[in-house]
């Protein structure tokens, strides 16, 4: 198993910079996720990894080794991709020994071997059936077989559930995650699902227009997000964000937002007067009569454990996470009140969060 | 607006029912969500009502009119696809103006520029009626395609998995949009969907639908506490309801022949351990943020409980559980009534 290191990474493709300058580390066993939109460089940077795509600039480090120009057959990698090609004439433990045939292993190793994967993908029964007679969830099985068999020193996965239904693919993480507490490789996985990678990953790192904006544990991304990308790609629904002005003093713990002063925590930096977002999450709001930020309910919607409660206010709208037993009417005024040690505020301008003491210094790629 | 009755509905397709005895009434100014999985007979039941399919059994009533017979086009029904259909070649207020503009309608111009002007005012799309249809973002597409339903004033609005084709965002953003029109329009909507997050937050009442049976149909809130079997509780709830052998519960009463029992995930709380003799171990704890989802390990069962992400938990740790509000399930899935205290 392994760890892989990306320095200054960066690739071009004639005009366009789809990767630029990211450099971080994964820890042998890790399961790192790269989340972000389409076009965000999260693929590119996994085919570089792979050795399917050459790098403009930078390297990049198996187990502290520089495989920057190997080949990817040379790379020790198995890469699982969205589709998973099955081979329809093989029987699924035709497939997965496949690549170890390839090889030109013996064929009682083969069998060896393909059992054990088989009992640690818990498909031991299915060794005999046909390909094309399997549901998706076990094909996909199948696919990681294939690309476990090898025992690699990493397993890089392009969204591999992308093409199953919600429910499922739920199921799947689930499923993918236990794989990986079993056998503890080195997993890079590429998603543009945020509940994937936060239901899935130890380390997230989140990927806006080509550049890593932040990596950390998914409790880590969700609570003090770097950015207002992160905080709005990350959580359903996303962060919430009330447009202000102010300028900002060290060690105030409220801000004047409008005409209303709103307890913030502890800021940690001095900065002239310029456009803010108070970025406030919907399980941190309170209806409260007297709270001076009001609004008007636009929608509430049912979820069973909890409701959503849209509130239109002159600084824009809200979503707030309510329990389902509060009683909402659509059209009535509200008081909003805030959890106030869990308030983020950003810099409109760069998009960047403001340090206070609940943002300390996250990590940027 | 008006209300839909349907009567004893069946509908087959060679060997398929895709429509068995279904009997229900979509109320004056109702919303009601038909949830169910591919191939439950959601689309069926729809097709049925526009006259699209004539049933092998049964009626369809509008407005206590009986049109099981009718063709299509005297139905005065409005029908929203999956697809998005507009004209490539029209601007957005000739796709709106279209179904206006029908030889069997015959609105004038004037009232028809009141019309479009009204609903695209409605749909936010006001500034994009001169337009044409393909320069659109696809959401701008679907509030089109809607806006063509809208314009005119039918009996019912029979919606087929509208959104399913939009992104997660654009999709909350168009739920309560829809939700809010059809509640200034006091509209009509029979509404057919997988999406058990679009059926919870947007219906009046929902019916569960499974093998072209109506299984249940009541409030969201209702489902979703009170389900009248082990299925309907399995297809309202994320994450899903737990379901345990009762033979496997300690000192949790449970009415004879209760079979099964489903706990809801908020309903299962954990300890630390104190005598208690529901044991479970925590197997894995999935950070999702605003809450953590704990899945424990109890006699072999795999139960998820939510907790708050503060609350310090290792996997590993063994844990003590508590049941609030158990559902109980005969060995048939159908749901037991609570035993009265």
């Amino acid at each position: 198993m392994a760890q892989i290191r990306v320095e200054n990474l960066r690739k071009s493709f004639d005009q366009f910079t789809a990767v630029e300058g990211s450099n971080f580390t994964i820890d042998d066993g890790t399961f790192f996720a790269m989340l972000g939109p389409s076009g965000c460089g999260k693929t590119t940077t996994l085919r570089m990894i792979a050795g399917l795509e050459l790098p403009t600039e930078g390297k990049i480090l198996l187990d502290g080794e520089d495989v920057t120009f190997r080949r990817a057959a040379a790379r020790d990698i198995a890469f699982v991709f969205q589709l998973f090609a099955l081979y329809p004439h093989m029987n699924v433990a035709g497939n997965i020994g496949f690549p170890l045939k390839c090889q030109g292993m013996g064929r009682r190793e083969i069998r060896d071997r393909v059992q054990e994967t088989a009992r640690l993908l818990r498909i031991e029964h299915l060794l005999s059936s046909k390909t094309s007679k399997l549901s998706g969830g076990d094909r996909q099985r199948v696919a990681l077989g294939r690309a476990m068999v090898r025992r690699p020193k990493a397993f890089l996965m392009d969204e591999p559930l992308g093409a199953l239904d919600a429910e499922f693919r739920h199921l799947m993480c689930g499923e993918l995650r236990d794989l990986h507490d079993r056998i503890s490789a080195t997993t890079v996985y590429v998603t543009h699902d945020q509940l994937e990678a936060m239901s899935m990953a130890d380390q997230i790192a989140v990927m806006n227009k080509g550049r890593v904006e932040q990596i950390g544990s998914p409790q880590e991304v969700y609570d003090r997000p770097a950015s207002m990308f992160v905080a709005d790609f990350i959580g359903s629904p996303p962060m919430n964000f009330l447009r202000f002005e102010s300028g900002l003093r060290s060690g105030d713990r409220a801000v004047a937002f409008h005409s209303v002063s709103v307890e913030v925590p502890e800021i940690r930096e001095d900065r002239a007067s310029a456009p803010l977002a108070l970025g406030i999450r919907p399980e941190h709001i309170r209806f409260a009569d007297a709270a001076p930020v009001r609004g008007e309910v636009f929608g509430a919607e049912y979820l069973g454990t909890t409701q959503i409660v849209t509130v239109d206010t002159p600084h824009g709208r809200l979503a707030a996470r309510l329990p389902s037993s509060a009683s909402v009417r659509i059209g009535e005024t509200v008081g909003l009140e805030f959890q106030s040690e869990r308030l983020a505020l950003f810099d409109v301008a760069s998009g960047l969060a403001v340090r206070t003491a609940n943002m300390g210094s996250a990590r940027r790629g | 607006m008006a209300d839909v009755i349907l009567r004893n509905i069946s509908k087959r397709f060679d060997a398929v029912e895709a429509v068995r005895e279904l009997s229900l009434a979509v109320n004056d100014g109702e919303f009601l969500v038909l949830l169910g999985p591919s191939g439950a007979g959601k689309t069926t039941t729809l097709r049925l009502i526009t006259g699209l399919e004539t049933p092998d059994a049964g009626s369809v009533m509008i407005d206590g009119r009986d049109v099981t017979h009718d063709p299509p086009g005297s139905r005065d029904i409005a029908f929203v696809f999956q697809q998005y259909s507009l004209y490539p070649h029209l601007t957005v207020y000739d796709n709106l103006a279209f179904p206006l503009r029908s030889p069997a309608r015959r609105v004038s111009e004037p009232i028809i520029r009141k019309r479009v002007e009204q609903t695209a005012e409605l749909l936010h799309i006001a500034s994009k009626l001169n337009n044409r249809a393909t320069r659109l973002s696809g959401g701008e597409m679907q509030r089109v395609a809607i806006g063509r339903a809208l314009v005119r004033d039918p009996s019912i609005y029979l919606m087929d998995e509208p959104l399913s084709s939009l992104d997660a965002k654009l999709r909350a953003e168009l739920r309560l949009e829809l939700k809010r029109i059809q509640l200034e329009l006091g509209a009509t909507i029979l509404y057919v969907t997988h999406d058990q997050v679009e059926a919870m937050t947007m219906a009046s009442r929902i019916g569960v639908i499974r093998d072209g049976q109506l299984l249940q149909c009541g409030t969201p809130r209702e489902i979703y506490e009170s389900p009248s079997s082990s299925y309907v509780a399995s297809r309202l709830g994320t994450p899903q309801i737990n379901f345990l052998p009762a033979h496997l519960l300690s000192d949790v009463p449970v009415p004879p022949g209760t079979e099964t029992v489903g706990i809801r995930t908020e309903h299962l709380q954990i300890t630390a351990r104190n005598g208690g003799r529901m044991v479970g171990r925590v197997h894995r704890i999935e950070h999702l943020g605003e809450q953590n989802h704990v899945h424990l390990d109890y006699k072999g069962e795999m139960l998820v409980t939510l907790a708050d992400p503060r609350q310090p938990l290792q996997s590993g740790q063994e844990v003590e559980l508590r049941l609030v509000h158990p559902l109980c399930f005969d060995r048939a899935g159908q749901r037991i009534p609570a035993m009265v205290h």
